[in-house]
Order: C-alpha cells, then structure tokens, then sequence
C-alpha cells in the first residue's frame, strides 16, 4: 500500500498554510502506511552559500548542543541550529562532501537525511499525527511539500528506511510501490558517486534522478529516462528546490489523484487527503496517465 | 428524502441504515452529503430504492449494488460498482481505475471518462462510458457489453471471452485476441438499446464492434507467443 502526498503552492511566497494542510493529507494516509510517516518541506532559503541540513541521531534525546558546539569549530555554523528530539536542522557554511566527512569522522551515528538551500527532511516510525506533532509540522509554513505514510514491503520498518528519500540538492522523492531492478542500479550509481545510506529501493529511485540531474537533464527528462531504466511498479512524486513532479509505471499499477486550482497542485495516493484543501471541491481533479511525466516549475 | 450528512455519520452507519431495509419499504430516497472522497460507499445495498452521493467517492462506492439506483455527483475512486448485480450506477465525473470490475449485471453508467482497466472481469454487467477510457479495459470480460463514446487506451479487451466492446473514437491498440467484428443490426440494436437507457445521445451505427477471436480459450501451443 502506501500512502504519498505533495502540496505544490504556485506563488514563491512561502504560506503558513503548507504545513498544517500537508499534516491533514497526511492523517487521512495513515491507514495506508502504518509503519512510518516522513515528510520534506521547502521552506526558508539558507543564507547565501550555506548548507541546509536535516540531520538525525540514533536518540531522540540527543545532546545537539554539544553536537552543534563540535562541528561548528570545524565547520562554521549559519544561525541557530534548530533541534527536534531525533532530528536537527542545521545551516553550515560548507559542502555536503564536507559535512559528510567531518560525520563520518567525528559522529558517525548522525545520517543526512536532507541537504540543500530550502528543503528539510523529517521521517520516523509511527503514525501520522505522532510523527508531524513531534516535528511542529503543523507550525511550518513554505512553499512545496511532499509527504509518506509507509507499509514496508521491500526492506525493514526503521526510521532509515523511511521516505522521503533526499540523495542529492533539494531533491526528495516519495514512492508508492517497490522496484525489482534496485540492487544492480544501486551498484552502478554508486560508481558515479551517488551515496547511499539503505538497502531501500526507493533510495536507490531517488539516487537514480540525482544522478541524471547531475548530467544536466531537466526533472521531466531525467523522470522520461526512468522509465526505461527503472523496473517495477511506481507512482513516484519528487520535489525539487522549485519544482514538483509525479510518473507513474507504464501500467499504472499503483493509484494516484491530481488536483489543480489557482492557488496550488495537489497530488495524493486517494481523493480523501485532497479534501481536506481548501477549494478542493471546485478543483481540476483527474487521474494522472500511465507512463506520463506531470511536471510543475516555480519561476 | 432521507439525508445522511457523512461529516456528522460513519460510512458504516449509513450502510447499516441502508442493509435493513425490506424491499417494499417507504425510504426510497436517498441523499448523502460530503462523502469527501470517503470508501464503500452504499456498498452491498439490494433494495429498488433511489441514492445521490454530492460529492467525489473513494474506492468501491457501489460494489455488489443489486436493485438501487445510485447517482454519484462527483468522481468516484477505484473500483466503482465492483460487483454490481442489477441496478444502476452512475458516475456524473471521471471514474478511476477498474470501473464496474467483475460486474454480473445491472447498468453503469460513466459520464465522464473512465481510468484503466473499466470492465476488467466482467461477467455479465453493461458499462456506457460517455468519455475515454484506459488501458486494458474490459480485461478477461466474460460477458455483457462495454459501449465507449470516446477512445480507448492501450490493450482493449485483452483476453476477452464473450463480453463485447463498442468503441466511437479511437482505439490505440487492441490486447491478445481481441479483434474487430462486423457491426450487424442486432449490435447496433444493443448499443441503441444502451445508449437510451443511459440517456447519451450518440449514434449507434457509427460505433465499431471489437470481441474474442476464441484462440486462447485452451491452451494451443502454436499460440504459446500471444499468452
């Protein structure tokens, strides 16, 4: 099963309204996807040349101010670091290479589960509501989210291996169903560079359009050259800094809903989570085709 | 009028009203409100009595319907009229995927277009879907009559027993052993007879008539490549 959900606001105006509407789409997931529950929200832009970073420790009564005095002396930080329990968003004035060092250095139990100039990734084990009280979702405003209630089927129920899955610069991707061609893409991505942190084959997804971004191809293209490189069965919605995209598998095996209205595109897994939205009802609502890349960019 | 309001009432409170029901009773007409794309829907109901949904369905709303007539005002999730015996079902929107899926009998009825899939299984039930529908529609149809006014997706009618498939638009391809017949009197009667009862103005002689070639029905090793 599975549950996935994205809430695209056409304005680049961020809104308070992005993260209490994304929690409630989320709620009426949950019976989807008991086993966990992640979100990513592009929010706020990190000052200029800095890194924004979701990170995540083993504990969630971690001691991040200790952590924040450590790796500030080596990696100079960029405002306040922002802790919740288990997670943490801290802005550096660094590459993601060098962060990813200086971790597995110094903290190698912290994970970099989202990096960027906008996006921020939380996920854990639990339910809807549980997961987005504990991590202020319902406080956050921005521009675009994405959202996933999970029902393991290819690997085990942890917090790691919970979507959404952040492999490379503001890109998230959240996916409804499971691919067979996962471990061989994994080992040839991992020869161009892309990192893993799993054996999930949604990571492997995700690291897959990196990989093609990182070779210049739009979203929309490197989504195309998918399809003939990913096998098994997908509905897939991806963010990125500025633009929100959903592909389903050329047999549309696992179900989705799009609405578009003025104000923003929605996209969920069942019509009950885009109820909830404001003007939901007046929306443009259809069923996005097999085999069909639906893309939105902010200008 | 009887109005259920489902932002006040559970789906299962409704469907036990509906269950109790004798086939001679007064409550014949139904209005349920803010269905908010809620599952199951008037599920399993085998009264002649009369349902308007105001509003998008989630999955199955009208599965295993026998006597009542339902009128969805809105689109309906996955699987509508799944298993509908007889009565009607009608759909004012677009219908997700598998539409009226191992019907037995009865109308359906899509005034929008349906999704992949409309009529995979069906054992008996008419589907009239005034738009398109997607691909592998009418999938192992086993009987009854599937008359679409728009175009058909990919792989139509693959594996077809002896459903049969009329299509006004386009077909993008036909699946494993389905294949074009002659458009006699009778199949025009049968579309008009649909048509009507639907109420969607279209002309039945300009349809075309797609049913089983009958190779795959046992096993033939020289078929062995279309399996």
């Amino acid at each position: 099963m599975c549950g996935i959900v994205g809430l695209f606001f056409k304005a680049r105006m961020a809104t308070p309204l992005l993260g209490p509407l994304l929690a409630g789409m989320l709620r009426e997931m949950g019976e989807r996807g008991p086993d966990s529950t992640g979100f990513a929200i592009y929010g706020d832009d990190a000052p200029p040349g800095g890194l924004k970073t979701s990170l995540h420790a083993p504990d969630s009564a971690y001691d991040w101010p200790a952590f924040a005095a450590e790796i500030g002396a080596a990696l100079p930080l960029l405002g306040p670091m922002r802790p919740y329990g288990s997670h943490a968003v801290v802005t550096l004035a660094a590459k993601h290479d060098d962060l990813h060092a200086w971790l597995a250095q110094h903290r190698p139990e912290i994970a970099i589960f989202g990096f960027g100039e906008r996006i921020e990734v939380f996920k854990e084990v639990g339910l809807p509501d549980a997961v987005t009280g504990r991590f202020g979702l319902g406080q956050r405003n921005g521009t675009h989210a994405l959202g996933h209630t999970r029902m393991a089927t290819e690997s085990a129920v942890t917090t790691e291996h919970s979507h959404p899955f952040a492999t490379g610069i503001d890109l998230c991707l959240v996916h409804n169903g499971s691919l067979s061609n996962h471990n061989r893409l994994r080992r040839n991505l991992e020869r161009e560079g892309i990192r893993f942190l799993t054996d999930n084959d949604t990571e492997v997804a995700s690291g897959y359009l990196t990989w093609r971004l990182s070779q210049g191809m739009s979203l929309k293209a490197a989504l195309e050259a998918a399809l003939g490189d990913l096998d098994g069965f997908y509905t897939f919605a991806v963010g990125t800094r500025d633009g929100f995209a959903i592909l389903r598998d050329p047999i549309a095996c696992k179900p989705a809903v799009l609405a578009e209205t003025d104000e923003w595109v929605a996209m969920a897994t069942e019509y009950r989570a885009i109820a909830t939205l404001p003007g939901a009802k007046d929306a443009r609502i259809w069923e996005p085709r097999p085999a069909t890349v639906y893309a939105w960019q902010r200008q | 009028m009887i109005e259920i309001d489902l932002s006040k009432s559970t789906v299962r409170e409704l469907n036990q009203r509906l269950h109790r029901l004798d086939p001679g009773t007064n409550e014949a007409n139904w209005r349920v409100l803010n269905p908010n794309g809620a599952h199951a829907i008037a599920v399993g109901v085998t009264v002649p009595i009369e349902i308007e949904i105001q509003g998008h369905v989630g999955y199955y709303c009208g599965g295993m319907n026998a006597a009542a007539n339902v009128l969805i005002a809105g689109h309906a999730g996955t699987g509508v009229a799944e298993n509908i015996m007889s009565g009607t079902v009608r759909v004012r929107g677009n219908a997700a995927q598998s539409a009226a899926a191992s019907g037995r009998g009865g109308l359906v009825i899509i005034d929008g277009d349906a999704s992949a899939r409309c009529g995979i299984s069906m054992k008996g039930v008419d589907i009239v879907v005034a738009g398109s529908v997607g691909h592998m529609s009418a999938f192992m149809g086993q009987a009854g009559t599937l008359v679409v006014c728009g175009d058909a997706g990919p792989g139509l009618g693959d594996s077809i027993y002896e459903a049969e498939i009329f299509v006004l638009g386009k077909v993008a391809s036909l699946g494993a052993d389905c294949v074009e017949r002659a458009l006699d009197d009778a199949a025009i009667a049968r579309v008009a007879r649909l048509l009507d009862a639907a109420g969607i103005g279209a002309d039945s002689g300009r349809f075309r008539r797609y049913g089983s070639a009958r190779l795959l029905y046992n096993f033939h090793i020289d078929h062995a490549a279309q399996y």
